[in-house]
């Protein structure tokens, strides 16, 4: 049986992009881009394009608690989609998943990590990609290598 | 050259719900459930997790631990999981796109019930060691069904394990020797099309679980001229706490070798990931010439044994990924009308 194929080109076009944050970055001035473009804005033909995997991590730039969405997120009501900011630069639009709404404040340090996006009705494809979720750094400072006897 | 693990990731999800909350919507005596399985609580996924999501997070947590592998020399990744999220259409190659490993690689995924990922870390042994490719990967992911009010829904949990397997000095737990033990067992099972599985209650232990586990592991003793005193640590699939630590005592282990990696208390049978969390957990704490002895189990059924020997290069390889303890505290407690949201049992 056919489902509906709408999406499905665009959803195929940025798998890259979104599954591993890979964005544009100008040679010429240094700045960055995502999503990626092919033309640096400010260097115009001058400028030389690459592409970069930026790290995942950021800073939340501004956010609101979604609680009235479309019909494909209900789901998740209430969520939280902020804006966050790359460490590289570019601010990119994701939902702050792993805490709760009043958990999420501007500046919070965050880190990418890989959801399901969206599920297409009627047995129609899943989207991943990137959200974000609190940093947590904090297994780094552990002892480990310690027998528990 | 050895052979062996030259990383490895874990990845669970936050959601944890208590035995006691499911037995509260059942009208079940939680302590008998409690006491019986040696189980507290069960890893839960959000609604955006699956045994995908769950499979790129322990591998992109398996390659900061292998720094040395670049990505053209990765040439296989193996999914092994029972909650695959499509029927037809890979896991692997979405797995390996999210991780940059395509397009030069060779991906699948992987079914025997919960020994799909042990059965593809001997595949990636075989290719490695033939000289096919330098590395592969082997994933165990899964969010684990089971039907409400079964007894399965106080163990069937969510998380994974993801094995980079290869040679040279980058190994930090060496493959001794490997053995397979297979058999047709009509103990636990899940129809083509059908939601959740079903199992033969009390048939799955002597027939099923405690046959293959504990004559895989005498196999592979015979095989390499071991014995349980050979080994500082012994991880067994773990459906509860109380079959590997029954297993265990069969094969001559005292139960200090066990537990290190029993963290089925915690966390629930994350199913694929079960055994291979168990090994990570081991790995965590295990010092260069330890041995430790990993035995899965698959229903259906069928156990594959490793022998391990850990190298010097552990220590320092550890800690460039969260370890599997931090997994485990970082959890947050839902009750069951939470998670019947989460899975989806509520319909709109």
């Amino acid at each position: 049986m056919a489902v509906s194929s709408a999406g499905i080109p665009q959803h195929w076009r940025t798998i890259k992009e979104r599954y591993r944050l890979l964005g544009a970055h100008c040679e010429r001035c240094g700045s960055n881009y995502f999503p990626p473009r092919n033309v640096c804005p400010r260097c115009r033909r001058r400028g030389k394009m690459a592409q970069v995997e930026f790290s995942g991590k950021g800073k939340v730039y501004s956010y609101t608690v979604v609680n009235a969405s479309s019909k494909a997120f209900e789901q998740y009501m209430p969520y939280v989609v902020a804006l966050v900011e790359l460490d590289e630069g570019p601010r990119v639009l994701s939902q702050i998943v792993d805490c709760k709404p009043e958990e999420v404040k501007i500046g919070m340090e965050v880190e990418a990590c890989f959801r399901k996006i969206f599920e297409q009705e009627d047995g129609g494809i899943i989207s991943y990609g990137f959200k974000f979720r609190p940093s947590d750094g904090s297994w780094a400072c552990r002892e480990t290598g310690q027998r528990s006897s | 050259m050895a052979f062996g693990i030259v990383g490895y990731g874990v990845y669970i999800p936050r959601w944890r719900i208590k035995i006691e909350e499911i037995a509260k919507v059942w009208g079940h005596d939680p302590d008998s459930y409690k006491k019986g399985l040696g189980v507290e609580e069960k890893a839960v996924p959000s609604m955006d997790e699956d045994a995908t999501t769950i499979a790129v997070e322990s591998a992109r947590n398996a390659l900061k631990r292998s720094k040395e592998v670049k990505p053209g020399e990765v040439g296989a990744i193996y999914v092994g999981s029972e909650s695959h999220p499509y029927a037809v259409k890979p896991t692997a190659a979405t797995v390996a796109e999210a991780i940059g490993l395509t397009p030069n690689i060779t991906a699948a995924d992987t079914e025997f019930a919960c020994k799909a990922a042990t059965a593809a870390m001997q595949a990636c042994l075989g290719l490695t060691k033939g000289g096919y490719m330098k590395y592969g990967i082997s994933i165990g992911a899964d969010t684990a069904q089971s039907a409400p009010g079964d007894a399965l829904e106080y163990t069937a949990a969510a998380g994974g394990a993801a094995y980079v397997i290869g040679g040279g000095e980058g190994v930090i737990a060496e493959v001794e020797g490997t053995h397979s033990y297979t058999q047709d067992v009509p103990d636990f099972w899940r129809r083509d099309g059908a939601q959740y599985p079903k199992h033969a209650g009390r048939f799955t232990g002597e027939p099923a679980y405690f046959e293959h586990v504990i004559n895989c592991s005498r196999a592979l003793f015979e095989k390499l001229g071991t014995s349980a005193k050979d080994y500082d640590y012994a991880v067994f699939h773990q459906p509860n706490a109380k079959f590997p630590l029954r297993a265990a005592k069969a094969l001559g282990f005292d139960e200090e070798k066990v537990l290190p990696g029993l963290i089925v208390s915690k966390v629930g049978n994350t199913y694929s990931g079960s055994s291979l969390l168990g090994l990570a957990a081991v790995l965590d704490v295990a010092r260069e010439g330890d041995r430790i002895l990993m035995t899965s189990y698959g229903s259906g059924a069928g156990s594959d044994s490793f022998s391990f020997r850990v190298t010097g290069s552990v220590e320092q390889k550890r800690r460039l990924s969260p370890p599997v303890s931090y997994y485990v505290e970082r959890r947050e407690y839902i009750d069951y009308s939470t998670y019947a949201r989460y899975q989806r049992l509520l319909k709109g």
